[in-house]
């Protein structure tokens, strides 16, 4: 896990602000630090701050408050072209009437490096991408997931230290969109570059980052690598907006150190970890992964408190069963299961009784 | 697999009924092709009638010229033969006589007179003079045959000598109402006394068509009385039998006696106009007795027709060749200052948000909305010498009162004025191109390390050049075809070849040098749209 140290930060967010209309913010006291060489990904809602932040690290955009660093150096007053950071945008931002090469070349020209230098740059850049054999073709001429390789040559042929990606995959196919994120993953890591990766799809985020900052309402609701953010949401937005989830609301009834137990509004009574509550009486609003559900009781911790519940619908998806019910009022209960030889097959209409671990039910802030 | 999957190599693909896929095909879209014709039919009717054929007719007119051979068709004849050296000769007076006399009765002969005019100064005036004189050289031998015997300046006589009796007849059954019987000539009179029975013929038919009188009761012309002498002069009478045989005997003995005066054609047109007996009416009549000349495009070319070919226009007469150049330079100079002006306008507007941008277009399209000639003359005010800027020159002491700057009624007025009036036509299709240039071409360069100049010219400029080819051609086309402004304010130096048309149009009213010049126009701005086409190419130019 990388340090998170501010000592030795490559970048770094110091209390930034960000309005564009100076009456509301859109960027709320950010503070974020990444060290060199990591894949950060800024993940969030449209709207959630994420893009600005991204614009103002390119220069884009000035920040209204705070302090950006780069390498330790304040950049706030550097303009875009003298940053260095390479970029990669949404919609590749190919330069249509210059040929592929012309465009690998274009940093190189703006910085005056000679022709025989320049051009092995773009070779070697070309063939990273795997698309040595396309330098005379114009971006028109090329497919979606191949001008997304040659926008990614183009941020990286100047060999800069840090590249910032506006959801680059976003027009690309569901295939292709796979493909590439291991691609630019597995370049980002052979090449020790550090990037910072703006999407909203949390599972490109999960697959791709070393940490993932999920953003909402301005503001970074969880700084976590994905395992931590998927199995330990800090807050009802991050444990909503990562993954599915089923959440059951009530009131916490008692709390014995890391098990608290809630009292579900239609009276039923549950087993849960305490994440963000602190006291009895608090109104909660417990989550549970649908394949942390359990309802083969001989799974369960003997006591653990177990729910009634009724089979609304069964979904075969292949890999996975996909079973909504109705558990204490909430009619959207899913719970997954694998498609496994001895796995049982439920009914619409079953009654069964499901339970959890204790520690996979997390009690969180009521929004 | 079916047959209609397999591939060609096996013959025609076959849709699914088994017949050849191609045909099929254009089955399905002949429907819609029909569709789209009917959806367009209005409109393309209402361009072909309103438009394309006006123009075709007026390009017509540059080489259409079937004036002469249908005013003067027996001289127009002769004159084909003639080798154009001295003066023709008695045949070819003659046959001008009777073409000329008609066409008077007609009031034709002014027309070719006007149209002649365009090839020969003095030819207008000459064929007025004419068309008065004709009646006097056949009033000499009218005279001599009315002194012989009234009868001869009487109508009847005349109708009955040349009429058919079944026509006489049933003219003189005529009530005044409903149509005419058609004349109709006497059989073996036009063997016995051919002029005159086709002049008489002539006379008799245009009494009833044109005038709406009946030949029985109007004395012929003049040229008739002309042509019984040439007959009666030629003719042997003696076995005649006819209608008033007496009377024409008689005449035919004065004819024939010492005492008759007569008057050769060619003496008669001498006496009208010395100018008939130079050669150079009957050249220019000569050169433009086909039914078509290239003598409009010669003259709109500055050169001109002679019966040696042809030759370019003395110095002093070029004027034409003079206009297009101007009017291709400032035509040029209007759009590059368009273009410098429109470009920070357009890529200010299409930079702003859209409420600001709403705006600025407002102000932009301002100029559209009030008159064009309230605009120019507006100009006319602002450049005078006696205007507000050259007060406010002199006010500030910048200009002398009495070196007042000539801005207006010269080239200089017509580019500002132009350029003002069509700088919107340049600025909208540049609007509309740079508004499509996603701003993150911008951003990309600079994040490559481009600096605001670099990003400019190597990715911004490139992308706006299709708007500024389209704005380029809009207004360079506006421009070279412009007519109201130039007018105005264009004074002598600063007009274009669209106000010479202008002229010849309303003015002149010679058509035929209008057409040609505009012909020469549309070629010149087809073959630069080419030329265009050829260097920047047309995919180039884009209006959003």
């Amino acid at each position: 896990m990388p340090d998170t140290g501010s000592s030795d930060a490559f970048v770094a967010f110091e209390r930034v602000q960000k309005s564009y209309d100076g009456v509301s913010l859109v960027v709320k006291d950010l503070n974020l630090t990444l060290p060199k060489g990591e894949f950060l990904t800024m993940l969030g809602p449209s709207g959630s701050g994420k893009t600005t932040c991204l614009m103002m690290l390119a220069g884009f955009e000035t920040a209204t408050h705070g302090e950006i660093k780069l390498a330790g150096k304040p950049i706030n007053n550097i303009p875009p072209h003298k940053r260095g950071i390479g970029m990669v945008f949404q919609n590749y931002a190919l330069f249509p009437h210059m040929t592929v090469a012309e465009n690998l070349a274009f940093p190189l020209e703006v910085r005056k490096i000679g022709k025989s230098d320049r051009e092995a740059k773009v070779k070697r850049a070309l063939d990273m991408v795997e698309m040595g054999a396309f330098g005379g073709r114009r971006p028109a001429q090329l497919s979606g997931g191949q001008q997304q390789r040659i926008a990614l040559a183009r941020a990286l042929v100047f060999e800069p230290e840090l590249v910032l990606m506006d959801e680059p995959l976003g027009a690309l196919d569901k295939q292709l969109r796979e493909k590439m994120q291991f691609e630019i993953t597995s370049l980002a890591h052979s090449l020790g570059i550090t990037t910072v990766y703006v999407t909203h799809d949390q599972t490109e985020a999960l697959t791709m980052s070393d940490r993932v900052a999920v953003f909402n309402d301005g503001r970074i609701q969880q700084l976590a690598p994905p395992a931590e953010l998927y199995e330990e949401p800090q807050n009802s937005f991050v444990a909503q907006f990562i993954g599915e989830n089923n959440t059951l609301e009530g009131v916490v009834q008692e709390m014995r150190g890391d098990i608290c137990t809630v009292r579900l509004d239609d009276g039923e009574v549950i087993d849960a970890k305490p994440v963000n509550v602190s006291k009895v009486g608090e109104r909660t609003r417990v989550s549970i992964r649908p394949e942390r559900v359990e309802y083969n009781r001989e799974r369960l911790r003997p006591g653990a408190h177990t729910l009634k519940a009724k089979v609304l619908e069964f979904i075969y998806m292949g890999d996975i069963f996909r079973t909504r019910l109705a558990v204490a009022g909430n009619t959207d209960f899913v719970i997954k299961t694998r498609n496994a030889p001895d796995q049982v097959r439920l009914k619409p209409g079953q009654e069964i009784e499901i339970g959890w671990l204790p520690e996979d039910c997390r009690a969180l802030d009521a929004l | 697999m079916t047959d209609a999957t397999q591939p060609a190599s096996r013959g025609p693909m076959l849709a699914a009924d088994g017949t050849p896929l191609k045909k099929s095909l254009s089955r399905a879209l002949r429907m819609q092709k029909m569709r789209a014709l009917a959806l367009i039919a209005p409109l393309l009717l209402f361009v072909l009638i309103t438009f394309i054929a006006p123009i075709a007719d007026m390009l017509f007119r540059s080489v259409e010229n079937q004036i002469v051979s249908n005013t003067m068709p027996r001289t127009a004849r002769l004159l084909a033969d003639w080798d154009g050296q001295g003066v023709p000769d008695e045949p070819v007076f003659e046959a001008a006589y009777y073409d000329l006399f008609l066409a008077a009765e007609r009031k034709e002969h002014t027309r070719l007179g006007s149209r002649l005019n365009y090839e020969q100064t003095g030819a207008s005036s000459l064929f007025r003079k004419s068309g008065r004189g004709l009646e006097d050289m056949g009033e000499l031998y009218q005279d001599q045959f009315t002194d012989l015997n009234g009868d001869w300046d009487e109508p009847e006589p005349w109708a009955e000598i040349f009429g058919d009796p079944e026509w006489l007849a049933e003219q003189a059954a005529w009530d005044g109402e409903g149509r005419m019987p058609r004349f109709q000539l006497r059989e073996g009179a036009e063997t016995l006394l051919p002029r005159s029975a086709e002049h008489y013929a002539a006379f008799a038919r245009f009494t009833q068509t044109e005038d709406g009188d009946s030949p029985l009761e109007e004395e012929p012309w003049s040229a008739v009385h002309t042509a019984l002498y040439q007959d009666l002069a030629a003719a042997d009478l003696s076995g005649y039998d006819g209608p008033r045989a007496e009377m024409l005997a008689a005449a035919d003995a004065l004819v024939d006696s010492p005492e008759f005066s007569r008057l050769p054609f060619t003496d008669g047109f001498a006496e009208i106009d010395e100018a008939w007996v130079q050669p150079q009416i009957w050249q220019t009549l000569k050169l433009y007795s086909p039914d078509y000349t290239p003598g409009y495009f010669l003259n709109a070319m500055d050169m001109q027709l002679t019966p040696e070919g042809m030759e370019k226009r003395p110095e002093n007469e070029r004027i034409y060749m003079l206009l297009f150049g101007r009017t291709l330079f400032m035509s040029l100079a209007i759009t590059f200052s368009c273009v410098l002006l429109a470009y920070p306008v357009a890529y200010l507007l299409s930079n702003l948000p859209s409420r600001s941008a709403n705006l600025l277009m407002i102000l932009v399209l301002l100029p559209f909305w009030t008159s064009l000639l309230v605009r120019t003359s507006a100009w006319k005010i602002m450049l005078q010498q006696q205007g507000v800027i050259n007060d406010t020159l002199v006010w500030l002491g910048l200009v002398g009162d009495d070196a007042r700057l000539a801005m207006i009624n010269n080239q200089l007025g017509t580019i500002i004025a132009m350029t003002h009036i069509l700088l919107p036509f340049m600025i909208l299709p540049m609007y509309s191109v740079m508004s499509t240039i996603p701003p993150s071409y911008v951003r990309a360069a600079k994040s490559l390390g481009a600096t605001n100049w670099t990003t400019f010219w190597r990715v911004y400029f490139p992308q706006s050049v299709p708007g500024i080819g389209a704005g380029s051609i809009l207004v360079f086309i506006l421009s070279i075809g412009y007519y109201i402004t130039p007018e105005i304010v264009g004074g002598t130096t600063g007009t274009f070849i669209s106000n010479r048309i202008a002229y010849h149009i309303s003015t002149s009213l010679n058509w035929g040098l209008a057409a040609a010049l505009g012909a020469i126009l549309l070629a010149v701005v087809l073959v630069l749209y080419w030329a265009y086409d050829r260097i920047v190419g047309i995919d180039n130019v884009k209006l959003g």
